[in-house]
């Protein structure tokens, strides 16, 4: 089971890598769907399937979608002048800030004691413990759809007034 | 939960952050920065559940993972929207020229 899991590691790094590096954008999304499938099935590997199922019906079908949708619209840029960054610099601070976290993690090894938890499902846990979180939810798809009418619009063309050409 | 998965969990962690890091810090692109942007937010969801899973509190992880993974997708939405709408009026998705813009 364990060179399953090793399997899933690596090819999560390589999908995830490739969305970084690969040039055409449209490319990018299909490997970030890739990642985002290899997450999900982490993420149902650990023990929560539900979230794994979220997971991969909206990160990689409807965020693909998305980005193949809003990159038919905007076009393909590749650029061939160099990063903000200089590389090698960003390699430093990506390893630095990798080994303080892993570091934070590792010396965390004996985990503080568990407050016992309490005996919910998920169903209470979402609608009853946590309405808060419904009402945020509720109010972000709303800016959500906002936006997608953003990504909708068009330009109203100036000069197409036929009315005012006849009079 | 065995020994393996929780090594292995943490690695695909720190791999996801990093990567994300990373593509922040080089991309020029505007889409290409909503990217790492995504790999960064599974790498906190993925996170947020071995966490909840390690704790016992695997319920009420997964309830914030699911809230999580919405706001994720809805800023790439807006993020998206936002590209498009500065392709069309300033022609361009790179963030280096944008920056260098005179108005």
């Amino acid at each position: 089971m364990l060179l399953v899991y090793i399997l899933i590691v690596a090819a999560t790094a390589v999908c995830a890598f490739q969305a970084i590096r690969a040039n055409r954008m449209l490319v990018s999304a299909i490997w970030l769907a890739g990642t985002s499938a290899l997450v999900a099935l982490m993420i149902y590997l650990i023990g929560a399937p539900e979230v794994a199922v979220v997971e991969l019906s909206v990160g990689a079908g409807l965020v693909t979608v998305l980005f193949v949708f809003a990159i038919n619209i905007a076009g393909e840029e590749t650029y061939t002048t160099p990063s903000r960054l200089p590389r090698p610099l960003a390699w430093g601070m990506v390893v630095l800030s990798v080994v303080l976290l892993g570091w934070f993690f590792l010396s965390r090894t004996a985990m503080p004691e568990a407050i016992a938890a309490p005996n919910l499902s998920l169903y209470e846990a979402i609608w009853q413990q946590r309405n808060l979180d419904i009402l945020l939810q509720v109010a972000l798809i709303f800016c959500g759809v906002l936006g997608a009418i953003g990504l909708l619009s068009e330009d109203k063309p100036i000069e197409e007034h036929p009315a005012e050409v006849k009079s | 939960m065995t020994l393996e998965l929780w090594n292995v969990g943490l690695v695909t962690i720190l791999v996801l952050l990093g990567v994300g890091f990373y593509g922040l810090l080089i991309s020029r692109n505007l889409i290409k920065m909503v990217v790492a942007l995504q790999i960064l937010a599974k790498g906190a969801i993925l996170a947020m559940v071995l966490a909840a899973k390690l704790q016992g509190w695997t319920v009420i992880g997964q309830s914030m993972a699911l809230t999580v993974i919405v706001a994720d997708t809805i800023v790439a939405v807006i993020a998206m929207a936002m590209a498009v709408q500065i392709r069309r009026h300033c022609g361009t998705l790179d963030v280096q020229s944008l920056s260098n813009l005179r108005r």
